[in-house]
């Protein structure tokens, strides 16, 4: 609190520097202890350097792939040799150059989607939890009918009603798993909403709005946080199997799930290689992710 | 017991109301000219405003939502677009053919991931249990395409076991059918061994820790008695609720599934129906997976109240 122009008399003494709670500091120190514990963890420091590998082909694209993924024609389906070390699809595109450049739309579409779904999940979560009563019991119904489909089917029935795209695809997943955010943040809001801090800010008059913005919420970033990592991985999974299904991200892209999608055939001719090299970059991708998420949920239990 | 299911069912009633209402807003609602996206941007007006016409898309849309109401309430939702048949007789020998594989791979899928689970639990911490635990984060977080399409390569074209594709000839005896559908069972039990083992897991750990346990053991109960007795029962009721919401999922899984092993089930349906736009089939594919789910999800709550009493309360004024 700011002293300035009122009278020192009036508020007492100044607490002396000493012995004064510093929140910042504290909260510091606590953020540089988990990071230090995650450091420890082998599944952390594995994920995370996947991730950074997958990252650094999105960013890079055609600048750091070998040839072009998308116009370089050579013999079509040559397996993997040393002019190109996952071979040639179809088209005679080098398969390497593409499993690098499909990682680009993927990671914009899936942490967009996360965001959205955590930011509208939160909101969601925390009127339910902070109001209860019939809000929440209206809203609970509503989230219970939309978990009760399969994302991918209603995703589906989105996609095919208003056409592909990749805003639509991206709000389509969004929407979706906003729902099982705002189950979880709920939750964590009926715990938090119990805590003498809540009461005693609500007994200063505070309003609803502030009292869930800026008591509780600071409260819950850290379920917020684990939920955001657990989503992505979830978001990698949903849109690469939209892709697949040709109701995620469209052709021409290299994106994994659609390249997938268009050669899975030629495995049953022993064709394996433009199909394996994806999948197992989707694989990498979504056991990436998901061992970030699990890492950093444990260090923040512990 | 008797109200704790009439609560339950009501309940199950309201929520399959609102998905349908939720498929009404984005088959209906959303969409501004349904008979233009199904017939594309060349198609002449004639051709859209018939479709329309079908549709009944230029009816009130208070009109529409009691139309499907009524569809949903007696399960007849008109001819499909593409098979000109009755959509019902479309969607049920394809249900059929879609629970057969369902039912081989939860077969296959629970004894193994239950088992995992207990041995897990009761070796806690140890490199046997660390296993467990990653290969199922691993094994679940994969999509079913993807593994569906590693093992088909890998079983099916390299070792040459399994047959590639999933449908038996129509002669085939029933073991024969089941080798066919044996390699997409095997990529469902890649996706749903994890997260069965590892809710089997938390919930056998938890309940080790329990007072009861300890009590049990202490008035000096055998092991056996005591795991079947007392931990068991309450170790597996996190489990039954998994399976009940997976088995609804499961059917969302089969979608990729049966394309990559070209199986004509209800996934390949609901999926060729959203390509060709085949408004009243997909519609009534997506309400039906909800069905599905609503009843496994109602058989595993009352399961559960039946294993545990405490559960019938949840709820209720006590």
């Amino acid at each position: 609190m700011s002293v300035g122009s009122v009278d020192p008399q009036v508020l007492g003494p100044e607490p002396a520097a000493g012995p004064v709670f510093d929140a910042r500091g504290e909260r510091r120190l606590a953020s540089r202890e988990r990071l230090r514990l995650l450091l420890r963890r082998p599944g952390f420091i594995v994920g995370s350097l996947i991730l950074l590998f997958w990252l650094t082909c999105a960013v890079g694209g055609d600048n750091i792939t070998p040839l072009d993924p998308l116009n370089d024609f050579d013999v079509s389906l040559q397996p993997p040799s040393a002019d190109h070390l996952f071979g040639t699809d179809q088209l005679g595109r080098d398969v390497l150059s593409r499993v690098m450049a499909g990682a680009r739309d993927v990671l914009i579409a899936a942490p967009i989607a996360a965001v959205l779904s955590v930011a509208m999940g939160a909101m969601l979560g925390t009127i339910m939890g902070y109001y209860r009563g019939w809000v929440d019991e209206v809203l609970s119904r509503i989230i219970e009918a939309f978990l009760s489909i399969p994302v991918v089917l209603i995703a589906l029935l989105i996609v095919s009603a208003l056409g592909a795209s990749g805003v639509i695809v991206i709000g389509t997943v969004a929407v979706l798993f906003t729902p099982i955010v705002a189950r979880t943040v709920r939750a964590a809001t009926l715990a938090e909403a119990q805590l003498d801090y809540v009461t005693a800010a609500r007994l200063r008059g505070e309003s609803g709005l502030f009292v869930m913005t800026r008591e509780i919420l600071p409260n819950v970033s850290g379920t917020l946080i684990v939920e955001f990592t657990v989503r992505v991985g979830y978001a990698v999974f949903t849109i690469s199997t939209l892709s697949f299904l040709g109701a995620g991200i469209q052709p021409p892209s290299p994106d994994w799930g659609l390249t997938i999608s268009d050669t899975y055939r030629l495995i049953q001719a022993s064709f394996w290689w433009p199909t394996l090299f994806p999948a197992l970059a989707i694989a990498s991708l979504v056991i990436a992710t998901n061992l970030v998420a699990d890492s950093i949920d444990t260090v923040r239990q512990a | 017991m008797t109200r704790y299911i009439v609560r339950r069912v009501a309940l199950s009633a309201v929520t399959l109301f609102l998905l349908v209402t939720i498929v009404f807003v984005i088959v209906n609602v959303l969409p501004d000219d349904p008979g233009r996206r199904i017939a594309g941007p060349f198609a002449p007006q004639e051709t859209v405003d018939a479709l329309n016409e079908r549709l009944g898309a230029n009816d009130p849309l208070l009109d529409q939502y009691g139309r499907l109401l009524k569809n949903a309430v007696t399960f007849d939702f008109g001819e499909s677009f593409k098979f000109g048949q009755p959509v019902k007789e479309v969607l049920f020998p394809a249900l059929a053919r879609s629970a057969k594989l369902v039912v081989l791979g939860l077969v296959l899928t629970l004894p193994i991931s239950i088992a995992a689970g207990i041995f897990a639990a009761r070796r806690r911490n140890t490199l046997a249990d660390r296993s467990v635990v990653t290969l199922g984060l691993a094994s679940s977080s994969i999509p079913e395409f993807v593994s569906g399409v590693t093992l088909q390569f890998l079983i099916g074209v390299q070792l040459g076991w399994l047959p590639v594709l999933a449908l038996a000839p129509s002669d085939a005896g029933f073991f024969a059918e089941l080798e066919y559908l044996l390699l997409p069972a095997l990529a469902l039990v890649a996706v749903y061994f994890g997260y069965i083992a590892r809710i089997t897991r938390a919930g056998t750990i938890s309940a080790l820790d329990a007072d009861y346990t300890r009590t049990a053991v202490m008035k000096g109960l055998t092991r056996r008695r005591v795991m079947t007795r007392h931990v068991m029962r309450n170790a597996l009721q996190p489990t039954v609720a998994v399976i009940g919401t997976q088995i609804g999922y499961l059917f969302s899984g089969l979608i990729a599934l049966e394309l990559i092993f070209n199986y004509p089930g209800l996934g390949s349906l609901i999926v060729n129906a959203a390509s060709d736009k085949d408004f009243p089939l997909l519609t009534a594919g997506v309400i039906l997976v909800g069905i599905i789910y609503m009843l496994t999800t109602l058989t595993a709550d009352l399961v559960i109240a039946w294993m545990n009493p405490r559960a019938r309360l949840v709820g209720e004024r006590v």
